[in-house]
């Protein structure tokens, strides 16, 4: 039971040491935690941030006057806890897991693929490629690596054909159109309505790893054209491959005029940040050290009693991870141990903000309209959108006239063909009926002709019966003969193919309608 | 340096050709390449944690509930220092008459990592005698935040770093009424509060001021709520009410943080799942110190006893704190931003196209706030697919 019930209000004004402003100087004075059995009037300590330097304390009001953002530091007394929240970060970032694309340009057979075998401690499977390729091309590959609790998502994409061809105008084009498609695919995904950026794939570059052939002398024109067009989109380290072709002294001359020649022409490559203390120095060292002359080999050859990746000539080992023979290990230092974040975030942060703008003022959007009042995307956004709608309506109600008009003319046409097709059958029909009499009159003459030959027959035959005895073996020839011709009557009908007549004979589609003619003559 | 079986695995080839691709489904998991030896990819680990020490971090709370039920106590507890100047009204400023937020924004700092903590208070929520549409204003000012954010994050020109001024929590003050259930009575029924008539089938712990408030505001921000003053009630009746409180939470289909649907896999299940049970926690709040054994503790001092607020066996301060604070205050942080957010922008730049078209018109008008909570349905998946979690595990 607690009798010295003291009572005291924590975070007494007049103990504060500073209100400073936010974002900078505050440093706090948390005190030692009560619950663990100080004293109450113990004196406080001051507890020193590791990373300021100087200690200011100002006493000062606890009503000061709070910066335009009104924001004031606080001092705890006691372990809130939130020191946890890099751990928290750290946690969420493993779970969504890490990506990181890596661009190689240099010219076909310089070693990319091995020195990225060789930063990577694996065989990623990879042919060579050949020298004859018409252009340009990219080829991406993505992996997975895993080391204890970090998954990395790492995509490698190749020049393939770089520098083979007689022409090579076109040469860093692919790169650069490559380039800008990531970015836009990311722009797209951004803009988008419904959007995923969580559970989007970053494709897009995050450093490019420039590889200069070890010609000792100069950087060559298309090397310099390359750079200087990719030096605002993406963060560039140039290497020296093959750097066992160079003797020590050449070397320290061609790393003074490469970064010499790349200064004088503007070429803006990767710096290592400078800015925070724990890097600060050995980044600045690094910077120094640029462009690295490297070399690859995923070959494993004795040395002392280790085995450890070199190259094997007659004349000596070169050892990879050797930092007097090469500048390897300080590449991978520089580029995953230490500045991997640090170009993540460049990318993210400068190259793509720059396309960003770029794209969209190409597009048209203004953060200020022409009367310099603020107007946002959205609106002319929208007003874009109101003029594609208008425009689309328009052209609709030109593709439905167009349509309307062509649908008549052809009705038209139609009418036409129709009328003429009217036309010719009643010409035929006429032809027809025309035809049609004529064979009715002939067939009354023929009728006529048959009855007047009948009677004459009558009479003949009364003659012939009276003249009977007389002549009774002639007559009987004659009325042979005379019973022979029989006229059967059919009727043509007239079809308005042509059909051969060929004597008299006709085709088997004449005689397709009901009634036929045909007259035999014998 | 011993060299592993090397396993030939399957290459993700994603493109042959260069074409930009838009979103496309993740990968199929692929095991990942061995490495013959370190590399030093963990590295990375430790560059965020530099780079988030340098940029430090933010975290905006809102607290909503009647007066009177300790909401300025509770975070002066929760943060450890003076957030507000006085916590207790003061006798010359009156009672407002209508709802106002007051936010107040501190920077605080713990073992060289800064926060900029931004509070929230509502004073003078469900006071009135028409509390009609009090969440509106509440309603309002999350989405304006909201509207802010979307447009920093559409200019032309954008900052570096947007300025996160986004409600992530808001904390809910649930008065301790402790209604008891109609069937059965408690052990100690000598307090009062008769039985509720038979005629309510789903007697509510919650009033509907608390209902209606809650539905609305879980469809757009983290609600987590909080049985406040705890100390007026017994164990068994803060059980029974909490009980209760959850039912009624079910009943009405309010999702409070930590939300089910967001649950990514088994673990974050079971964590969670836990938590659920708790919720809403019983907290007291304190800002006093007092001697307890020789130890100096913070709590409410009585006649009865002194109670301590970070005693587990007194109240459940500890675990709000630690759901606030040390366990998940980036998830709070990354559904706000994935999801709360998102849904709001949705909802925003569909609604602009059905403003009407006239010469006049480039110019948007804000929308109200009450159009914005349509009952939409929260998003369900909130990050990438399933990975090997399961195999670290």
């Amino acid at each position: 039971m607690a009798s010295s019930d003291e009572t005291r209000l924590l975070v007494s004004p007049s103990h504060c040491s500073s209100y400073a402003a936010a974002a900078g100087t505050a440093f706090g004075d948390p005190r030692p935690s009560c619950s663990h059995g100080a004293p109450l009037t113990s004196p406080h300590s001051f507890h020193m941030m590791s990373k300021t330097a100087c200690i200011s304390p100002q006493v000062s009001d606890c009503d000061t006057q709070t910066k335009k953002e009104n924001i004031r530091s606080l001092t705890m007394c006691g372990h809130v806890g939130f020191e946890s929240l890099p751990d928290q970060l750290v946690d969420r970032s493993i779970q969504q897991g890490f990506c990181f694309n890596i661009l190689c340009v240099g010219e076909t057979g310089i070693g990319k693929s091995t020195l990225i075998n060789t930063l990577f401690n694996t065989s990623f499977e990879e042919h060579e490629s050949s020298h004859f390729c018409p252009n340009v091309r990219l080829k991406a590959q993505t992996y997975e690596l895993q080391e204890s609790n970090v998954r990395l998502k790492l995509t490698v994409v190749y020049t393939v054909g770089f520098g083979d061809q007689i022409n090579k105008e076109e040469s860093y084009q692919p790169i650069v159109d490559y380039i800008d498609g990531q970015f836009d695919a990311y722009l797209q995904e951004e803009l988008k309505i419904k959007r995923s950026l969580f559970s989007y794939h970053d494709s897009r570059i995050h450093v490019c790893l420039y590889f200069i052939a070890p010609t000792g002398h100069s950087l060559r024109t298309l090397d310099l054209l390359t750079m200087k067009s990719l030096d605002s989109k993406v963060n560039i380290i140039p290497l020296i491959a093959k750097a066992d072709t160079i003797s020590k002294t050449e070397l320290q001359k061609f790393k003074v005029k490469l970064m010499s020649e790349l200064v004088c022409n503007g070429v803006q490559i990767y710096q290592f940040p400078t800015d925070d203390e724990t890097t600060a120095k050995i980044n600045a060292s690094m910077n120094g050290h640029l462009p690295f002359a490297v070399v690859g080999s995923m070959d494993e050859i004795k040395v002392g009693n280790k085995m450890v990746r070199a190259r094997q000539y007659p004349w000596g080992i070169v050892q990879v991870e050797n930092e007097n023979h090469c500048d390897f290990v300080k590449l991978r230092e520089m580029l995953i141990c230490t500045n991997m974040e640090d170009l993540r975030e460049q990318t993210h942060a400068r190259h793509y903000e720059l396309y960003r703008r770029c794209k969209l003022e190409e597009m048209g959007f203004n953060d200020m309209s022409p009367e310099n009042k603020p107007i946002s995307l959205q609106e002319t956004y929208e007003a874009k959108r109101h003029e594609f709608y208008g425009e689309r309506q328009r052209k609709e109600e030109e593709m439905k006239q167009m349509f309307v008009q062509r649908v008549k003319e052809k009705e038209a046409i139609l009418k036409e063909a129709e009328r003429e097709l009217q036309a010719k059958f009643e010409h035929l029909k006429r032809a027809h009926q025309e035809e049609r009499m004529r064979l009715e009159e002939k067939r009354r003459i023929l009728e006529e002709e048959t009855v007047a030959f009948a009677k004459k027959k009558a009479t003949s035959e009364i003659f012939q019966s009276q003249s009977f005895m007389a002549s009774s073996a002639t007559v009987r020839k004659e009325k042979d003969r005379k019973k022979e011709p029989g006229y059967r009557l059919e009727l043509l009908c007239f079809d308005v193919r042509a059909c051969e007549t060929n004597d008299g004979r006709y085709d088997a589609d004449a005689s397709r309608e009901g009634y036929n003619t045909r007259g035999q003559h014998e | 340096m011993d060299r592993r079986d090397y396993v030939p695995c399957h290459m993700d080839t994603l493109r042959q050709s260069p074409s930009p691709c838009s979103s496309r489904p993740s990968s199929p998991r692929t095991p990942p390449f061995e490495m013959f030896g370190p590399v030093g990819i963990e590295a990375v680990l430790d560059q965020l944690k530099i780079k988030a020490m340098k940029t430090g971090f933010e975290f905006n709370i809102m607290v909503v509930g009647q007066s009177g039920l300790g909401k300025s106590t509770m975070v002066n507890t929760l943060f450890k220092s003076k957030v507000w100047k006085s916590a207790m009204p003061s006798l010359e400023v009156p009672t407002p008459q209508t709802l106002e937020l007051h936010s107040v924004s501190h920077v605080i700092e713990e073992k060289g990592l800064k926060l900029k903590l931004t509070v929230t208070d509502t004073p003078g929520f469900g006071d009135q005698i028409n509390n009609d549409k009090c969440w509106d204003p509440v309603l309002g000012y999350i989405n304006q935040q909201y509207e802010q954010y979307l447009q920093e994050e559409l200019l032309i020109t954008r900052q570096r770093h947007i300025p996160d001024t986004r409600v992530h929590c808001c904390v809910y003050f649930v008065p301790p009424t402790g209604h008891w259930l109609w069937a059965g009575s408690p052990p100690h029924s000598d307090t009062a509060a008769p039985p509720p008539p038979p005629a309510l089938s789903c007697p509510d712990s919650l009033r509907p001021l608390d209902i209606e408030f809650l539905r609305r505001l879980c469809r757009t921000v983290n609600v987590v709520p909080v049985i406040a003053r705890a100390d007026s009630l017994t164990i068994e009746e803060r059980e029974a009410f909490r009980s209760r409180i959850q039912q009624n939470l079910k009943t009405h289909c309010i999702e409070v943080y930590p939300q089910k649907c967001f649950d990514e896999d088994i673990n974050d299940s079971i964590l969670n799942g836990k938590i659920r049970e708790q919720i809403p926690f019983a907290v007291v709040g304190a800002d006093q110190e007092h001697l307890v054994n020789g130890r100096c503790v913070l709590g409410r001092k009585t006649k009865w006893g002194i109670i301590e607020v970070e005693n587990i066996a007194h109240c459940e301060f500890l675990l709000l704190r630690d759901l606030l604070i040390r366990s998940h205050l980036q998830d709070l942080k990354d559904i706000t931003h994935n999801v709360h957010y998102e849904n709001y922008r949705v909802i925003r730049l569909n609604e602009s196209h059905q403003l009407p078209r006239g010469p006049g018109w480039v110019n948007l008008a804000p929308a109200s706030p009450v159009q914005l909570t349509s009952p939409g349905c929260l998003k369900v998946r909130r990050r990438a697919q399933k990975d090997s979690k399961d195999d670290e595990c």
